[in-house]
């Protein structure tokens, strides 16, 4: 009886398996196809918010209007909490948008019913569970500092390596690697990990007993987007502020 | 892949996630404990200290899943197998 239980062909239990990917080739790369797939995805989601809500602007809102104005104060706290009054406003679309496609994409894979389409090749899950997702996101936030450093400053940008004391040198250089770093392996880290909890407890215990920790990974998930996006808003002031003029 | 090797890459898969956990978790308590000391000493605050405690746990946090991945890297992509 053992013989006919472990035979898989015969008694279909779970079975999980990581690192599988459905490669599509365009020209000559191979990307991941359902990592696209998932992201547009959340991005035909956060279109479809955002257009539902501003056709016929009212001014007293209500409904999806309501909703997403209350998802821009959010947005517009946060970054006005990192960045400042004053400087706030151009880097909002920015953060606010690092903020809602890491948010929907974390929920949407943790919530939605994925494994009812099937793919030729592995499964389709939170974009974000991709290291080259977050990787990608944290090099745009890499770029949009050093965009907001030079913009402002110029090459002037870079003395401030040197300050307050040249001894900071290497340490500012290393914080150049190390911020897109753990940026990308902080958020790609959480997702994956409670995705992969949540698919070994699934394996093991099917009912019930995941719940509590799919709750706990909606909710760290979520404090992940908030975290990406509030430390994408730091760095850009970090890279705006001068030391002459002291807030 | 080789005995060795595997056995090696599960051991080291459990000191780097295990050891990785003892210092944010320290960390973590301490943060928890300063934030409800603070808002013993001061209700009102309450607001401000719970999503100031949110964002730094979540801060320290991410030096766990540090090991995290690299146990992760280890047991299912391993770069020498």
């Amino acid at each position: 009886m053992i013989n006919y239980l472990s035979d898989p062909t015969l008694v279909p239990l779970a079975a999980l398996e990581v690192g599988k990917h459905w490669y599509w080739e365009i020209g000559n790369l191979k990307v991941h196809g359902q990592v696209l797939f998932v992201s547009w995805f959340v991005i035909g989601v956060i279109v479809t918010a955002s257009v539902a809500a501003s056709r016929q602007v009212q001014l007293v809102p209500s409904g999806m209007q309501n909703f997403m104005e209350f998802v821009l104060e959010f947005l517009r706290d946060l970054a006005k909490g990192q960045l400042g009054e004053k400087e706030y406003r151009p880097w909002l679309p920015f953060v606010g948008t690092l903020f809602l496609f890491i948010f929907v994409s974390n929920w949407s894979g943790a919530l939605l019913p994925w494994k009812l389409i099937e793919i030729p090749a592995g499964e389709l899950a939170a974009p974000t569970n991709d290291i080259n997702t977050t990787v990608s996101l944290a090099l745009l936030t890499s770029l949009a500092y050093f965009y907001a450093g030079i913009s402002k400053k110029g090459l002037g940008y870079f003395a401030g390596y040197v300050q307050p004391m040249p001894i900071f040198l290497p340490i500012k250089i290393l914080e150049d690697f190390t911020k897109p770093l753990s940026l990308s392996f902080r958020l790609f880290g959480n997702i994956l990990a409670d995705e992969l909890v949540v698919a070994v407890l699934v394996f093991l215990v099917p009912l019930f007993v995941p719940l509590p920790l799919m709750a706990l990974g909606l909710f760290t998930s979520a404090i992940q987007a908030l975290v990406f996006a509030t430390l994408a808003a730091a760095y850009i002031h970090e890279a705006l502020e001068s030391h002459e003029e002291e807030h | 892949m080789d005995t060795t090797l595997a056995s090696a890459s599960v051991i080291a898969a459990g000191l780097a996630i295990g050891l990785a956990a003892i210092g944010p978790g320290i960390g973590q308590g301490t943060a928890s404990g300063q934030a409800v000391a603070g808002i013993a000493r001061q209700p009102e605050a309450e607001g401000k200290i719970r999503s100031t405690l949110l964002l730094t746990l979540a801060f320290m946090e991410s030096l766990t899943i540090y090991g995290l991945v690299i146990a992760l890297v280890l047991l299912f992509a391993n770069p020498f197998a």
